[in-house]
């Protein structure tokens, strides 16, 4: 008797470790839906195409930067540079156009290969100096909050903006361009990047590899895994995907905003941690990264929709994360 | 001292996907050593995590002095006066607190009450007292992450009897010790015994158990099989036979296998640090090459060197080409493999599946031109592998971590054989691992053998140099002191040996029971 009952129970909490996450989103979604009910119609104003599509939209370039951060996640590192180098793609990629009016395939790869620079700054502090990861790139992330602010001189790139050197910008931020930042494109490179983060990590022998050094660095090395390249190649790809989410802010919005991008670190971060709990991977994983970030875009938007005033917001967010998260780890031995 | 009685009735323990222990039942005795014995994966840890409080999710009853009691946590368990030393014995202990810190950790812990300040003086003088009573010689201010294994071992027991204890468990605390460490852990496991304590003392290592051991318990899957007065007339065979339910005659005949072109030559090899010195030696295609040598005679840090994790000077020419190997991603490249001593820390990716461990460090046998894994094959060798080695898992996609601690063992040997390297190094690839395994493994390693690789075997277990190497180098402080080919040499010459040709009296006893 006493023993079905505690298998039952064994069972249960497993399940629920597993499925924690993705059964919090089920319920937020089953809790909006009714939340917004629309008794003259008989329907929802929640769930519609529109709102759907607007979800999306919203958690899109928090999801492509949390995917950079999910390589770096899956090394066994943490990225806290990411909204730095977010806002610093936004900032150059605008004055490529408005200052300079400039091609915008040729904008877009100059811009990401700047972005590269904040790579190259975490990987000399990281692996070269030894500086643990966390407060390595937090330093980093202050190095380029000042070089996007001081490449602006301050202020926000908008078209007909005055340059620095007194002069009129010339360029336009073109409808092409902008056109990335708009549904459906914008969701379509959110989940392009999102399935090439699955295929590589969960696939190809680099995402091993990058799980292995992950894992027990010691045994990856001795494994005759590169542990240090594998290091340097997860920052890398993590600030490419983060110049990415800012190429993604600047189409969004048109012009670069100071400290738009540096918004995105906290929730990327929270994405991808709540990431590691979906499905009970137990890591950093790129289903995950998106589920994450699913959660908190769902949850936003629900709670606009509900009304709740934005002052209050985050303490909602904060509390069903938190929520979430204890579902999933209270659970696990 | 009455002597008091601890029972254990129909223990259960269950896991996803495993039942561990069912319907075990153990009894222990104040004041005696009591052997616990078993295959890997057989349930001993699990059985004595139980008594420890680590299990609490157990059915069944644990009965003290006729007493029913619970041992649900671990502070349960402490108070009831049993403690544990685990198998893994780095994870006890606090690496950068003094010893005399982490002898009286759990008095530091629980028995502070209202004080809120920490009485140095005090805390270092009842540390000593506790090392003086066991006769231990460590120095009470060195940092616990600079002892040695065996001091680290000895800082656990301390601790463990530094409050008071009825019970003391020892999950395999030989399996890392050579043979002059193993008598001092022996005298102090004895002395403790004679103090009216009652002691479990798990190991794989069955002779040794008749030395210091009243009583056996065997264990097969889970289940108790028979529990019994250890006397000489029980033989070593008859409880392996118990332990693997099959047939067993202990003797391991060597495979005679054609020795081919000299493989690997290393002239004058010198480690930065004088770890190892001046070392020459060959092996050549198809040939097992003992290293045997004391714990700390260097031959770990040979080992390491040959594989690249350490600076060095010297020519190693492999094949009869030069290799330079600056980091063991350059060893691998070039055909070596490397079965690490300590194996969770530097071999298994406690977090990831069986499978994945098994396949990591051959790669390129299960991707394609562009990298992608093919995990179906991935998955059907690791289990061929799993079945080749006997590892005990519910299936290939377990995490390790929830293996035993030998099948941990052998996934990180099994990751090595897996791999298609020329020259296999491997360092006491057989620790923690059962009789059975063991002769599972050899036939593994020479099975590579007589695919012409070649094999640098390191161990201080002299029995399995003699039976299954073609020659023997002897290591004592860092340098090749000896070698010796198959059949040529005792195993109490290599003792001789590697003692530096000197104290061939002070481990004779040892010698006599082996
Ligand atoms: N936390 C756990 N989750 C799942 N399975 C477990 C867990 N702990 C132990 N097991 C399983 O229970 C069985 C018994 O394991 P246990 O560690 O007791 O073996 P053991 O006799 O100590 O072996 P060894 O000699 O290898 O140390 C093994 O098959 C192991 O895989
Ligand atoms: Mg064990």
């Amino acid at each position: 008797m006493q023993q079905t009952k505690k298998r039952k129970q064994l069972k249960i909490s497993s399940w629920i470790t597993k499925w924690g996450t993705l059964v919090t989103i089920l319920l937020l979604l089953l809790v909006f839906t009714f939340g917004n009910w629309n008794s003259d119609t008989g329907s929802s104003i929640f769930l519609t195409t529109t709102n759907v599509i607007t979800v999306l939209r919203s958690i899109s370039i928090t999801t492509i930067i949390a995917i950079g951060l999910t390589y770096a996640l899956a090394v066994d590192g943490m990225d806290l540079s990411i909204g730095a180098c977010a806002q610093w793609a936004s900032t150059f990629i605008m004055t490529m156009f408005i200052w300079y009016d400039l091609n915008m395939w040729i904008a877009i790869v100059l811009t990401i290969i700047v972005c590269l620079t904040v790579a190259a700054v975490n990987s000399l502090l990281i692996i070269l100096f030894k500086i643990p990861d966390m407060i390595a790139s937090l330093s980093v992330m202050f190095i380029f909050q000042g070089v996007a602010l001081t490449y602006s001189r301050g202020g926000a790139i908008t078209e007909r903006m005055v340059r620095p050197d007194g002069t009129q910008a010339p360029g336009l931020v073109s409808e092409q361009f902008r056109a990335l930042g708009g549904e459906p494109w914008l969701i379509i490179i959110m989940l392009c990047v999102v399935a090439i983060a699955m295929f590589i990590l969960g696939y190809t022998k680099h995402g091993r590899y990058m799980y292995a050094v992950g894992g027990n660095k010691e045994a990856a090395k001795l494994s005759g895994i590169p542990v240090e390249k594998y290091k340097i190649l997860a920052y890398f790809l993590s600030a490419t995907f983060a110049a990415i989410g800012g190429i993604s802010l600047a189409a969004r919005i048109g012009t670069a905003q100071v400290q738009a991008g540096d918004a995105f670190l906290m929730p990327s971060v929270s994405a991808a941690f709540i990431g590691f709990s979906v499905l009970g991977a137990g890591k950093a994983n790129a289903f995950g990264t998106l589920m994450g970030a699913v959660l908190m875009g769902v949850l936003q938007n629900g709670l606009i929709m509900l009304g709740v005033p934005f002052y209050m917001m985050n303490i909602v967010i904060g509390t069903v994360l938190a929520i979430a998260l204890a579902l999933t780890y209270v659970a696990r031995k | 001292m009455d002597k008091l009685k601890l029972e254990m009735k129909n223990i259960e323990v269950e896991f996803p996907g495993v039942k561990a222990l069912d319907g075990v039942d153990f009894s222990l005795t104040s004041g005696t050593i009591h052997a616990l014995v078993g295959a890997n994966g057989a349930g001993k840890s699990t059985l004595m995590k139980v008594l420890a409080g680590a299990n609490g999710h157990y059915t069944g009853d644990v009965y003290i002095g006729g007493e029913p009691v619970e041992t649900r946590s671990p502070k349960l368990s402490k108070n009831l006066g049993i403690e544990i030393v685990y198998q893994e014995v780095d994870t006890a202990l606090i690496p950068h607190l003094s010893v005399a810190e982490n002898v009286m950790f759990n008095s530091m812990v629980n028995h502070m009450g209202k004080k809120q300040l920490v009485n140095w003086g005090a805390i270092k003088k009842s540390a000593q007292a506790v090392l003086d009573r066991l006769n231990v010689d460590v120095d009470i201010n060195a940092l616990a992450r600079e002892l040695t294994l065996h001091k680290k071992q000895m800082v656990l027991i301390a601790r463990c009897v530094a409050e008071r204890c009825r019970f003391l468990i020892l999950d395999e605390p030989t399996a890392p010790l050579s043979n002059t460490e193993t008598q001092d852990l022996f005298r102090v496991v004895r002395d403790l015994a004679k103090e009216g304590i009652g002691i479990v003392f798990i190991s794989h290592r069955l002779n040794e158990l008749y030395e210091i051991c009243e009583h056996i318990t065997i264990m097969k899957d889970g289940k108790l099989v028979d529990s019994m007065p250890l006397t000489k007339e029980l033989e070593v065979n008859t409880i392996v036979e118990y332990m693997l339910g099959r047939k067993y005659d202990g003797i391991y005949t060597k495979k005679d296998c054609e020795i081919g072109a000299p493989l690997l030559e290393v002239e004058n090899l010198t480690e930065k640090e004088g770890r190892v010195k001046n070392i020459d030696f060959y092996v050549r295609k198809g040939e097992i090459v003992g290293v045997a040598g004391l714990v700390g005679a260097g031959k770990t840090e040979l080992c390491k060197t040959l594989f690249g994790c350490y600076s060095h000077t010297g020519r190693m020419k492999l094949n009869g080409k030069e290799v330079r190997l600056g980091n063991p991603q350059q060893a691998v490249k070039s055909g070596f493999a490397l079965v690490p001593e300590e194996r969770r820390k530097e071999g298994v990716l406690v977090t990831d599946p069986v499978y994945a461990n098994i396949s990591i460090a051959a790669m390129k046998k299960y991707t394609n031109k562009v990298s992608i894994i093919n995990r179906k094959k991935e998955k059907i060798e690791a289990c061929q592998m799993i079945k080749d080695l006997g590892i005990k898992t519910p299936s290939e996609n377990q995490t390790v971590a929830l293996l035993s601690g030998g099948n941990q063992q052998k996934v990180v040997v099994g990751k090595w054989l897996n791999s298609e390297a020329d020259v296999y190094i491997y360092d006491e690839p057989t620790k923690g691992i059962d009789v059975g395994a063991k002769q599972d493994m050899y036939e593994l390693i020479e099975k590579l053998a007589a695919e012409g690789k070649g094999a640098i075997y390191a161990t201080c277990e002299f029995q399995e140099v003699l039976s299954i190497c073609d020659r023997i180098y002897v290591m004592y402080d860092g340098k090749i002191v000896k070698e010796f080919a198959y059949g040529e040499v005792s195993e109490k010459e290599l003792l001789y040996y590697s003692t530096g040709g000197k104290s061939i009296d002070a481990t004779n006893e040892k010698e006599e029971t082996a």
